[in-house]
């Protein structure tokens, strides 16, 4: 019955296209009248797309050409080289400002930049990133989170600045005629649990928190009980749990979002790895009497990617937002590499430190209410959608560092050391599955975990903006904008980062964030 | 006091005509007779950065108007308290208001006579609002949070309220009774996660929410995360797909319909 009605109505639909072919071709038999009486005026222009038909030399030529590059490539496998075309990733010969690193710090430098540039193309900014495709990249491999909950005031600033930036995101990144900019922020607030000897020290930090204008309630663990049934409070003496602002998001479409905007202001995006700086030094004396060099950084050398080919690029100044290899870039620059006890010899302490992120399901666990919790012990966790996915981690001690060689994960560490005070935390999380895991690098500041943010007192055109210590994704917007302030107008305008400056880590004072994770 | 801030947007305005004269891509155009007939497309397309840029300043018009709508009115808050304040907010974004021991909404339109009117007001606690379809955002919501009484909140069909402002909606967690999210193209499941804290919470309308996608799977957990809460407007078998296609099962259609009618009208008891 249901295939009766089918073929009558192809056939009817057949007839139609028939009907239609036929008046087509009646409309073509009067074309020439139509023609002939409109006065032409130009030759009729050709509307074929393909290659032209050529005279047979030149066919042979071109054939000749194609074997020719079939040829080449055999000789050259996994070489993008071609005779006819330059690389395409070639950064400019001369730009004002070179940032190395396309992350997500380096992109918002960018954008703040070009944001702040008196007129449009004041500044040539040129960004290069060695791995466009950002496998390794801390960014990408992040969690995601935003909170205000920290203990310095300059990091409660940054994150409160990035979240107003990322409330009104459409505002500040919309790229005219592109669909608008969601980045899946779930306002879901993160919850730390302090034990009997954290609980005065947690008081004291959401005092702190308050002044600075961040939106932090304390909860006993009855009030905890109640909000959150699924939850076993044994071992928890005071709860901070932060009300607005603070969730997480998604990095890759923010990564995105920055560098479509900074390009569509003019930035140049430029595949490659910094291998060394061509700089111009001078000897100078102190009131002390002590020699100093000075340097500055006159090319950038960047190689290419899969070659031997290298471009040099002459710049004024030089933005390290390596992240993890941020440490390495400031080697080559120079930066620690005099003699141990001078102002010379203190290095950028930027390490990369491998992180373990694992993914499980649990289908009894905790619901929609769920928080990015903060367990006494460090270990972390948070919801991911509303399937009864859930990710998290735990950051190993110093002893278990793990080999930084490669991002393989350690899934013992998972059944060994995260999983075990995860179900003590949360009972239902006893029975789960881990789905999928990752590993993610931290730019770790060995030094005192917290931001290298300016200038260099003897290199004098290198910027810094490294050695977040896993804070750099909520941090980025404010920093990037505070680079740009440092450069285009000498000062910290918006927020005073000037704690964050080389000079501690010359006077060896330490800066401690209490709240890092 | 928006004076100004008019004046201010009205030298980016000229500063913006200025530079289109200045960066106009018109002398860019081919200047030869490709074409001598230029159609209207063909003048916009050479007019490209002239018009984006007009499109441009239209936008930053639209988002300084939506500012200055949702603007805290901090003279009245300090003369007359918060509960005027959002009361002369609501009445100005055309929504509707109702006071302690009131039972009908008050929604007058006329400034001058709602201003007198609500002066009378000062001291009773603002019990109810209605904001339903105006153009209240994230800022705008800032009017509302001193509210210390409010137990009926109505944001339905509001474009402008996303995420972020669910988020704000925590000061109200020990009054809030009702809360009405209808139709606000904006809200996803993300942000209907914070609404825990609305532990009050009686009855919450969360109907024709284009963003959200497993509708069925958002009731169940919004159940468990307010067991309290009555919830309206998604039912636990919307989104399940219905096996209905035309060209295949043409003399069985209307039979299925049927079927699904009386799929979608029976009740599943929670």
């Amino acid at each position: 019955m249901a295939g009766s009605g089918a073929p009558g109505l192809a056939r009817g639909k057949e007839g139609e296209k028939l009907r239609m072919l036929r008046g087509r071709v009646l409309l073509s038999r009067w074309r020439p009248l139509v023609a002939a009486a409109r006065p032409s005026a130009e030759p009729r222009r050709q509307f074929r797309t393909g290659t032209f038909r050529q005279r047979g030399r030149f066919q042979e030529f071109e054939k000749e050409m194609v074997k020719f590059r079939k040829r080449l490539k055999e000789a050259l496998p996994g070489s993008e080289w071609n005779p006819l075309n330059i690389s395409k990733d070639l950064p400019p010969e001369q730009a004002d400002v070179v940032i190395i690193g396309g992350g997500v710090v380096g992109w918002s430098v960018a954008f703040w930049l070009k944001m702040k540039e008196p007129w449009r193309n004041a500044l040539q900014v040129v960004v290069v990133e060695r791995d466009l495709q950002y496998t390794k990249a801390s960014t990408v491999l992040s969690v995601g989170g935003i909170r205000q909950q920290f203990t310095m005031p300059e990091n409660i600033q940054m994150s409160l600045f990035s979240a107003v930036f990322l409330r009104s995101i459409n505002d500040y990144l919309g790229v005219f005629n592109q669909p608008p900019i969601d980045i899946q922020f779930n306002p879901s607030g993160y919850l730390f649990l302090a034990s009997e000897e954290g609980a005065a020290m947690l008081e004291e930090n959401v005092k702190i928190q308050r002044t600075e204008g961040a939106e932090v309630s304390l909860l006993s663990p009855a009030q905890l009980k109640k909000k959150f049934p699924w939850l076993n409070t044994d071992g928890v003496a005071l709860a901070s749990y932060g009300l607005e602002n603070e969730g997480w998001f998604d990095p890759w479409t923010l990564l995105n979002a920055l560098r479509r905007k900074a390009v569509s202001m003019g930035v140049y995006q430029s595949r490659g790895e910094v291998t060394s700086f061509n700089s111009f030094s001078r000897e100078m004396m102190t009131a002390d009497g002590e020699v100093v060099k000075l340097s500055r950084i006159k090319h950038v050398n960047v190689q290419m990617p899969d070659s031997t080919e290298y471009s040099s690029v002459k710049c004024s100044i030089v933005v390290n937002a390596a992240g993890a290899w941020s440490g390495r870039v400031a080697e080559l620059a120079g930066v620690g590499t005099g003699s141990p006890q001078s102002l010379a010899g203190v290095k950028l302490p930027v390490e990369p430190k491998k992180r373990y992120v694992y993914v499980w399901h649990c289908p009894d666990g905790p619901g929609l209410e769920t928080p990015m919790l903060i367990d006494t012990t460090g270990a972390y966790f948070r919801r991911e959608g509303i399937g009864g996915n859930y990710l998290g981690s735990l950051s190993p001690t110093e002893e278990e560092e793990p080999d930084t060689q490669d991002l393989e994960v350690d899934h013992d560490f998972f059944q060994e050391k995260v999983w075990p005070k995860l179900a003590h935390r949360v009972p239902a999380f006893e029975s789960l599955k881990v789905k999928s895991s990752w590993a993610g690098y931290y730019d770790y500041n060995t030094f005192d975990q917290n931001p290298v943010i300016g200038a260099h007192p003897l290199v004098e055109n290198i910027y810094f903006a490294s050695g977040f210590s896993g804070h750099g994704l909520q941090h980025s917007l404010a920093v990037g904008q505070a680079i740009a302030e440092l450069i285009l107008e000498g000062e910290y305008k918006t927020i005073d980062l000037r704690r964050f400056s080389f000079y501690r880590l010359v006077k060896g004072n330490k800066i401690l964030e209490r709240n890092i994770v | 006091m928006a004076a100004p801030m008019a004046l201010r947007h009205g030298r980016v305005f000229i500063s913006l005509l200025r530079a289109c004269s200045r960066n106009s891509s018109h002398s860019t155009a081919p200047s030869t007779g490709l074409l001598k007939r230029r159609g209207l497309l063909q003048y916009l397309c050479d007019r490209f950065y002239d018009i984006e840029a007009f499109v441009d300043g239209g936008m930053k018009l639209k988002s300084w108007n939506l500012e200055r709508k949702n603007k805290h009115y901090i003279q009245i808050c300090e003369r007359y308290g918060d509960n005027l304040a959002a009361a002369v907010f609501a009445l100005m974004l055309k929504g509707g208001i109702r006071f302690q021991g009131q039972t009908e909404w008050y929604r007058e339109r006329n400034e001058k006579r709602y201003c007198l009117e609500v002066s009378q007001y000062q001291g009773v606690p603002l019990e109810a609002l209605d904001f339903s379809g105006s153009v209240i955002n994230y800022d705008g919501l800032g009017s509302l949070v001193n509210l210390k009484t409010l137990k009926y909140l109505d944001l339905s069909r509001c474009p402008n309220i996303d995420d972020w402002s669910l988020s704000r909606l925590h000061v109200f967690r020990d009054t809030l009774q009702e809360l009405s999210l209808a139709g606000c193209p904006q809200i996803t499941e993300r942000g209907l996660a914070c609404l825990h804290h609305l532990e009050s919470l009686k009855r919450l309308d969360v109907s024709d929410l284009p963003s959200i996608a497993n509708k069925g799977l958002v009731r169940i957990l919004l159940e468990e995360m307010l067991p309290q809460c009555e919830i309206v407007g998604i039912h636990y078998d919307d989104e399940l797909p219905l096996c209905l296609e035309d060209d295949t099962h043409q003399g069985e259609t209307e039979e299925l319909q049927g079927v699904a009618c009386i799929w979608k009208n029976s009740k599943i008891p929670a």
